[in-house]
């Protein structure tokens, strides 16, 4: 598998723009079922994913990203993620992710019947993510 | 004939009304720049999420989802992307015959998502049923916008309050054609299955040579990607539409500008006709005058 490592290609997609594409030599992100790295010659599979960090390694150093919403699709030789949100580190306005983080927890911690608690804690997921990619 | 001073001031009046032409067409000329590359990145997106989309379908085969079988009972439910503003010409009114006019439809099992005011108009005049109208997601199109409609759309549909929804807008082809569309959103048209070696089952879809496997399975994958999936269509609906209309309203501000100019001309051909004509006048009186002296 050497030769194939040198060129697995990443490619992220948002509905605005292509948010990266490139060779790398590994990714790593959120899904719904955990945390996962791909490796080249990864088996096909598609993944849904959750908010967290997402860790790209090129051959001259490591790019972090708030990965929020999308799925991914894997395959032996690229990985395209279609993502409904994501964000560089420069992109994120770090008080407004820290406002939410706290709106979020109150929310979570002052739960009645009419809290909608998945929204919550997307909502929470989401504004840790950020903060994480800032650091 | 008319006088000379009416003939004047019609041209003047024309003249301003093309002014406005002209600059309008300027302004969507640059609207239209504008919405299409934003036309052309979507398309990336938009094309990854419809193989995908194909792939998962083609392996699940013929397995039961609520987003895959239509209920029963139920109204469609047609999100109508039109503009806020007119003067562009038949731009509106095209894609709502859409509606009015297709064949099997009737008014009563409409609701109408309407995304645009002229559209709105159009169909409330006709009397369908306007559910919800959302006439500010045209000026700035966002992907949010299509997520928060398709979460409401995805709840009316749970709820069993319709069981079809559809999508009419204007593809954008090119600069001068646009192509009025309806498409099914929900439930997902599944494509053939194939099978090739006969054993009535289909054949698992081989991407790579290994087939494709998913995380979770197959149907909680179905359940968190289909209303993505709706979504982009959606979306893309959005941003085509925002291009077409700026096109369309070029093209009608082009005609416009170009038919000011042509009555300008005739104008100012039955104004030089009016002027030769009161001066003849003038010196038949003139010389009518001096021979009645001598």
């Amino acid at each position: 598998m050497s030769d194939e490592s040198k060129e697995y290609q990443l490619r992220i997609v948002t509905p605005e723009r292509v948010f990266y594409e490139g060779p790398v030599d590994m990714v790593e992100f959120n899904t719904t079922e955990g945390q996962i790295g791909v490796l080249p010659g990864h088996i096909p599979m598609t993944v849904i994913v959750a908010p967290g960090i997402l860790t790209i390694t090129e051959e001259d150093g490591v790019k972090t990203a708030a990965l929020h919403a999308g799925f991914a699709e894997i395959l032996p030789d690229r990985i395209t993620i279609l993502a409904e949100i994501i964000e560089w580190p420069d992109e994120i306005d770090k008080d407004r992710a820290e406002a939410a983080l706290q709106r979020a927890r109150e929310r979570l911690e002052n739960r009645d019947t009419q809290t909608d608690l998945a929204r919550a804690e997307t909502a929470l997921q989401r504004s840790i993510a950020r903060i994480e990619a800032l650091k | 004939m008319a006088s000379m001073r009416d003939i004047k001031r019609r041209r003047s009046s024309i003249q301003s009304t093309q002014q406005i032409t002209k600059a309008m067409k300027l302004v969507s000329t640059v609207k239209l720049q504008r919405a299409r590359a934003g036309a052309e990145r979507t398309k990336s997106y938009f094309n990854c999420m419809y193989d995908t989309m194909n792939s998962i379908l083609k392996r699940v085969g013929a397995v039961e989802h609520k987003y895959l079988n239509s209920g029963t009972a139920g109204k469609k439910a047609v999100i109508l992307i039109s503009s806020n503003r007119g003067l562009a010409g038949g731009y509106n009114n095209n894609v709502a015959k859409l509606i009015t006019r297709h064949e099997t439809w009737k008014k009563e099992e409409l609701l109408i998502y309407a995304i645009g005011n002229k559209g709105r108009e159009i169909l409330s005049r006709a009397g369908y049923e306007i559910k919800e109208e959302l006439p500010e997601v045209m000026e700035a199109p966002a992907y949010a916008d299509a997520m928060f409609l398709t979460e409401r759309l995805l709840q009316a549909y749970e709820a069993g309050e319709i069981n079809e929804i559809w999508l009419a807008y204007t593809a954008f082809k090119n600069t001068v054609s646009h192509i009025p569309m309806l498409i099914k959103l929900l439930p997902v048209d599944r494509p053939e299955a194939v099978d090739l070696d006969g054993d009535g089952k289909p054949d698992q879809v081989i991407e790579g040579g290994a087939p494709m496997n998913f995380e979770p399975g197959d149907e909680e994958a179905l359940d968190l990607i289909i209303p993505k999936y709706v979504a982009s269509l959606i979306y893309g609906g959005l941003v085509e539409a925002l291009a077409s209309e700026n096109g369309a309203r070029m093209q009608a501000m082009d005609n416009a500008t170009n038919n000011a100019a042509e009555l300008i001309d005739d104008l100012e051909l039955l104004y030089n006709r009016a002027r030769q004509g009161s001066i003849t006048q003038e010196l038949t009186e003139i010389i009518a005058g001096a021979n009645a002296i001598q």
